[in-house]
């Protein structure tokens, strides 16, 4: 360091310049060999100056607060996919179910109908055959109707 | 500082310090294992010279660079502890100071290009403002006039300096601060030395023309 003080001793008289073309303005010159004097004093301040070593201080929250945001968006993210496939489950189930009560009031209509019909046809066959003992008696009957 | 850099690398030196020869011409002889301590020795020592010597410059050099106090100490640090790692691969092509320099340079960019990188992070700058900066000056044996004049001009060529491009002010800082040879600009900052002087020229143009339109 002590070619480093050597430097900065001879202060402002202006120093024979390095610059193999030499520049011509006097008053650049000067300003240059300024230049070069303050960054060397400046340097030479703060390179000898004692310094205490600062350890970083680490504010907590900041993490936890980032964690506490990320775990919230994660639980989110999977708590709406859950309850989304949650929804879609019950409402394909509610649908199976519906369809499939449609379709047996489709088939108990049916057969309702089905069932009535045999009936009318059984009526209707009934009243046409009448046994003979009582041929006589419907015969009757009919009379009293067309009259 | 020096001290510490040099405790903690010593051994990492007398690792890789040993040359080749010694260990050749030592094999097989019951004075192998002092030779080989005192070829370490030697390149350690060596290094601690070269830390000594050279520390305050490229401290200087960086911290008219980035005009960051901090900064320029973390980046000097880095740079001997990167010149000791490559320390084995130093050939002396060129001089200590140009390839301690180099390191520097390279460094110093890889700082910007990082930062550049991540914008996203809080970044504080820490640079001393122009106007500080141009408060260092020696008395001498001037008067309060003259030194009021150096001032206002030391703080015109810094203001300068803020808006000249990396390369340039490279250039410049080496050459009319740390007042190298242009052969060792051109080897510090890897451009010929014909672009040296294009730089050297168009960063003393605009100081001139700064010096001269505030006249």
């Amino acid at each position: 360091m002590n070619g480093f003080n050597q430097k900065t001793g001879t202060a402002a008289q202006p120093q024979p310049s390095l610059v193999p073309n030499p520049i011509v303005d006097p008053e650049l010159e000067q300003a240059l060999v300024d230049f070069r004097l303050s960054v060397h004093a400046w340097s030479e301040a703060e390179f000898n100056r004692p310094r205490t070593a600062r350890l970083p201080v680490h504010s907590a929250w900041r993490p936890m607060l980032a964690w506490a945001l990320g775990c919230m968006v994660v639980a989110g993210a999977a708590g709406g996919g859950l309850y989304e496939h949650h929804r879609e489950t019950v409402e394909r189930q509610l649908a199976q179910q519906r369809i499939a009560h449609e379709k047996q009031l489709a088939a108990q209509k049916k057969a309702q109908e089905a069932d009535e019909n045999l009936l009318a046809n059984v009526d209707n066959d009934v009243s046409r055959s009448v046994p003979a003992a009582m041929e006589p008696l419907a015969q009757l009957m009919e009379d009293n109707g067309t009259n | 500082m020096v001290g510490e850099c040099v405790e903690n690398t010593t051994e990492a030196v007398n690792l890789r310090g040993m040359k080749a020869s010694t260990r050749v011409m030592a094999a097989g002889t019951g004075i192998e294992p002092m030779a080989a301590q005192t070829a370490e020795e030697l390149s350690a020592q060596a290094f601690a010279r070269i830390v000594e010597t050279h520390r305050p410059q490229i401290f200087r050099f960086l911290l008219a660079s980035t005009r960051d106090i901090d900064l320029a100490e973390t980046l000097t640090q880095e740079c001997f502890l990167k010149a000791h790692r490559n320390w084995t691969h130093f050939r002396g092509e060129s001089t200590a100071m140009t390839w301690l320099m180099r390191i520097a340079i390279n460094l110093q960019k890889d700082h910007w290009r990082n930062r550049r990188m991540q914008f996203w992070r809080q970044t504080r700058s820490n640079a001393v403002d122009v106007d500080e900066a141009s408060e260092w000056l020696p008395s001498g044996e001037r008067t309060a006039e003259q030194q009021l004049l150096a001032r206002e001009q030391v703080g015109r060529v810094w203001k300068v300096v803020e808006h000249l491009s990396a390369r340039q002010r490279t250039v410049f800082l080496l050459r009319y601060v740390e007042e190298q040879e242009l052969g060792d600009i051109a080897t510090a900052t890897g451009l010929s030395e014909g672009t040296v002087k294009a730089h050297l020229s168009r960063a003393l143009a605009k100081v001139r023309a700064e010096l001269g339109g505030k006249r």
